[in-house]
């Protein structure tokens, strides 16, 4: 608790209070006026209008699209299950640019669409709703998807065995149970949307920005610090509202559930999954595969037709020149900010989604929201704040590498809270007391219940902090560094120039990028999960070969309400 | 139990919530220009993401004066110099490098250099040097924005390629340019810069309008019309762009052919010479730099034969050091620009936010 809340009193709230704060002060004064100012600008209402209503649509199509996925990925066995779900994953980390460009290659003039219907997306909002659904995919399908593989099908059958429908023993067993988790895996698509920068650049024209674009074109660009600061409060506020919103559905839906080993739930697709399954791949061929499959096509379409050429470019340039750095050393500099901003993010958001199971009330919710802030937050914001605050002993970080890493944990954080809670609030009460009570100490009956059961959560997160790592772009481009460039970096940079060649080894790099971060995510989760397996609880009941289904057990809200 | 937890709780996240607006509110107040005792082997050089040069030239300013250079990057021209002001009363390095005309006069307005001669000033061309009464900022490359164009696509048409300002706004040109938003894109910004250098601020309005009735088409980044949507760049040829025209830089042309085996006869891209804005790039003696001595050295460097010869195949600029020779790339594929269009630094700093305004209104 202490941890979390020092974190980001230091490395959020600080930075980010002191740029607003000088955006807000001038000469001394607090400047105040400036909002009504630029909350009266009519473009500025359009710009918020247009944030929020492409969120809201883009958000309600991935959940559309990824939900079926979830389940896909969650219970069904089919060969090359984890390599796609580590695929799917690798658009999220993806550089906007490289991936809209992608996007543009498939939706706009002469792309797939065109040449097949005559139909051309790449100016209209269909382009930047379809590029949400692709970043966002894996969102929904690991959130989602990594409770659902743990829920025990048992209650799902019994329902069906005591007369229940397929539809009504989803909708009055599963879908309850999974609440929670659809609700956070839909907060966080809406943030992401919400603060949308590179797609809605690239796909969306001169003449559609987010609030996100807006404060970076003030703060970047234009240097008109005080507008930045009031849209920063304004997408704060915002974003706050919308959280407020996500505690109150939560609190409402979240029960305790029976959670089984993930690996004894998946079956192979029967009857009507079949036809799914075969949907949802489908789904994910056209609308993720595709995609990258242009990119990595790209990087290989060389000025002598189709070979390694730009590759090799890679491997041999930068011998003689500051600008390219070799590869294998930005591949190097990614992987090591990575792995210790989830680190970073794992022990941070471990403690606090510890925190937040066992307690409740207003105030944890509180801190449940103000960890998921940094999603929010403008990246240019982050990183300018960074550059002001922490400057001074005993902080002074903005020499220091473990700055970037700092940045990336920030984003890394929400996610391990958000894929490690409603797995941490599920476990049963009840099984920690039957513990107890069977004379087991408070730390074994954490080793022994809590620990199995968020190992494989814990798995998940630390692979999504490390893949929101890899290719966080915004706050590490933003905090001039010693220059060690990450992947994103050095990708942004080639793209940045003229010629051929800089365009290949961009694409080149951008697919090496692809494949480390498919490779690291398929890393992260064999081990984790066999270890999951071979761990299962030893507490009575609760091992899959234990006693039968029992309804999910209310006891959590109770506990809240108790607690209140 | 919990209520004490509670309590303390709420009480930390108080205490930091006013902590935190409290030092933003003192911000950087003091400390600037703590000489320390030793001086330092090392010259720290903020910059840009494009700054670039060969590890062989920095290893030889290393040699002549004994000084490493350390190189601190942060995002484009316009972030580097904000970053720059943010920080200036406890600055990040001695030298800064990559303001440019259009943003010279905010960096200069914020007092971010302190004076400095450089040794061999005498040797830049005089009509780069615009800070020559106070020696704040030295001249160090200029490059052209200008219309870059499809040679293929205007030969297969049997169509001459447009050359100036007033030839885009020509019928048979309909609907073949796509340009940068001014408010996102530095070429974006200078292409309008050109056009009211070329018609005054009382007629470029009308000139956009043409522009706009002509079928221009604008996109947020020059990553996007350079590398999608134009069909001269070996990018956009494959991504199926289907502009012939767009606002690149007049270094394109060599940049295209470099790296390219066996090199061809021309280069795919042309540059049409009479649409031109100039950029100046500048680098400054920071002011409270930690070390002033070696910042001093690296723009005497950075001036010197030796780095300016190196620039041109390292960040696509022209020397602006008489005698520095181009490499063969850019005299045989470049185009010499002979009357660029400019404005004075202070008159950009002035009308510029007016200007991107009216241009959002115009042309959006």
């Amino acid at each position: 608790m202490v941890v979390p809340l020092a974190f980001f009193a230091v490395f959020f709230a600080y930075p980010v209070a002191a740029i607003v704060g000088r955006g807000l002060r001038a000469g001394g004064h607090w400047q105040l006026g400036r909002i009504g100012g630029v909350l009266g600008d009519p473009s500025v209402r359009h710009v918020l209008w247009f944030t929020c209503w492409q969120a809201a649509a883009s958000t309600a199509l991935t959940l559309a699209v990824a939900l079926p996925g979830a389940y896909v990925f969650a219970r069904l066995d089919f060969p090359g299950k984890r390599v796609l779900r580590a695929v799917v994953t690798v658009p999220f980390v993806l550089p906007t640019v490289v991936a809209g460009s992608a996007f543009l290659a498939l939706l706009g003039r002469g792309g797939l669409t065109d040449s097949l219907f005559g139909l051309r997306l790449d100016t209209s909002v269909w382009a930047i709703l379809i590029a949400h659904v692709f970043f966002n995919y894996a969102v929904v399908v690991r959130t989602v998807g990594g409770l659902w593989a743990q829920l025990d099908p048992r209650q799902e059958e019994a329902a069906r065995m005591l007369g229940a429908g397929r539809f009504a023993a989803f909708r009055r067993v599963v879908l309850p149970a999974l609440g929670p988790s659809v609700a956070a895996a839909g907060v966080m698509v809406f943030l992401f949307t919400f603060t949308s920068f590179g797609v809605v650049q690239i796909l969306g024209g001169p003449t559609r920005a987010t609030l996100e674009v807006e404060i970076y074109r003030q703060t970047a660009e234009v240097f008109d610090l005080s507008t930045a600061a009031v849209l920063t409060i304004l997408q704060f506020l915002a974003v706050v509202a919308i959280l407020a919103v996500h505690a109150w559905t939560l609190r409402r839906r979240e029960s305790a559930l029976r959670l089984v080993d993930a690996a004894g739930t998946g079956h192979r697709p029967r009857g009507g999954e079949r036809a799914l399954l075969a949907g949802v791949l489908a789904v994910v061929a056209v609308l993720i595969l595709l995609p990258l499959g242009v990119l990595a096509a790209r990087s290989f379409d060389g000025p002598h037709g189709y070979g390694l050429d730009f590759y090799r470019s890679l491997g041999s340039a930068g011998d003689d020149s500051t600008f390219l750095v070799p590869p294998v050393e930005a591949v190097w500099n990614s992987l090591r900010y990575a792995a210790i901003a989830a680190l970073i993010a794992l022990l941070v958001g471990g403690l606090a989604a510890a925190a937040l199971t066992r307690r409740a009330g207003r105030l944890m919710r509180g801190f449940d929201a103000l960890l998921m802030l940094p999603l929010g937050t403008s990246a240019v914001t982050v990183g300018f704040g960074f550059l002001i605050s922490l400057d001074k002993p005993p902080l002074d970080l903005r020499d220091s590498w473990l700055l970037v890493p700092l940045a990336q944990a920030l984003v890394g954080v929400p996610f391990v809270v958000r894929v490690m809670l409603p797995v941490l609030r599920a476990v049963d009460q009840r099984l920690r007391e039957a513990a107890s009570v069977l004379g087991a100490s408070p730390a074994r009956v954490w080793r022994e219940i809590d620990l199995p059961m968020a190992a494989r959560a814990a798995g998940i997160a630390a692979g999504f902090a490390f893949a929101v790592s890899l290719g966080e772009f915004g706050a590490t481009v933003f905090i001039a560094r010693p220059d060690s460039p990450t992947l994103p970096v050095a990708v942004a940079r080639l793209l940045g120039r003229a010629g051929e060649m800089n365009y290949g080894q961009a694409m080149a790099l951008s697919t090496v990028l692809m494949v480390v971060c498919a490779a690291c995510l398929l890393i992260l989760e064999v081990p984790l999960s066999s270890s999951a397996a071979t761990r299962t609880p030893a507490v009575p009941g609760t091992s899959p070969g234990g006693s039968g289904a029992a309804p999910a057990s209310p006891a959590a809200p109770a506990r809240e309400k108790a607690l209140r | 139990m919990t209520s004490t937890i509670r309590r303390r709780a709420a009480g930390a996240i108080v205490l930091a919530a006013a902590a935190a607006t409290v030092l933003a509110g003192c911000g950087s107040g003091g400390g600037s220009g703590s000489a320390s005792g030793k001086p330092s082997k090392t010259v720290t050089l903020v910059s840009h993401d494009s700054f670039a040069a060969s590890t062989s030239v920095l290893a030889q300013f290393t040699k002549e004066t004994g000084y490493t250079v350390k190189v601190l990057r942060g995002g484009d021209a316009g972030a580097a110099v904000n970053q720059a002001i943010l920080t200036k009363d406890d600055p990040r390095g001695d030298v800064f490098f990559g303001v440019d005309n259009t943003l010279l006069s905010r960096a200069l307005d914020n007092g971010l250099f302190d004076s400095y001669t450089a040794k061999g000033l005498d040797k830049v061309a005089a009509d780069v040097q615009l800070d020559a009464a106070k020696h704040r900022v030295t001249p160090i490359d200029s490059g052209d924005v200008c219309v870059n164009y499809d040679r293929a696509y205007f030969t297969s048409h049997h169509l001459a390629p447009p050359q100036t300002f007033a030839d885009l706004v020509k019928p048979q040109y309909k609907n073949l340019l796509v340009t940068e938003n001014v408010a996102t894109s530095s070429p974006g910004l200078a292409f309008m810069l050109g056009s009211i250098a070329t018609y005054g601020d009382q007629h470029w309005q009308t000139y956009w309008k043409q522009l706009k009735a002509n079928g221009v088409k604008v996109v947020d980044s020059w990553e996007q019309a350079y590398d999608s949507d134009f069909s001269g760049s070996s990018a956009g040829r494959k991504a199926g762009g289907d502009r012939p025209l767009t606002v690149s830089y007049a270094s394109s042309p060599p940049a295209e052919v470099v790296g390219v085996n066996p090199p061809p006869a021309q280069s795919p891209v042309g540059v049409s010479t009479g649409t031109c804005f100039r950029q100046i790039e500048f680098a400054g003696l920071l002011h409270g730099a930690k070390n002033p001595a070696g910042g001093k050295a690296f723009i005497d460097f950075m001036i010197s034969r030796t780095f300016q010869q190196d620039m041109p195949l390292q960040m696509y600029v022209d020397p602006v050091v008489e005698g520095a020779k181009e490499p063969a790339v850019f005299t045989r594929y470049g185009a010499k620009i002979a009357h660029p269009t400019t404005l004075p630094p202070a008159t950009i700093a002035d009308r510029r936010d007016d200007w991107v305004k009216t241009w959002n209104s115009l042309v959006l």
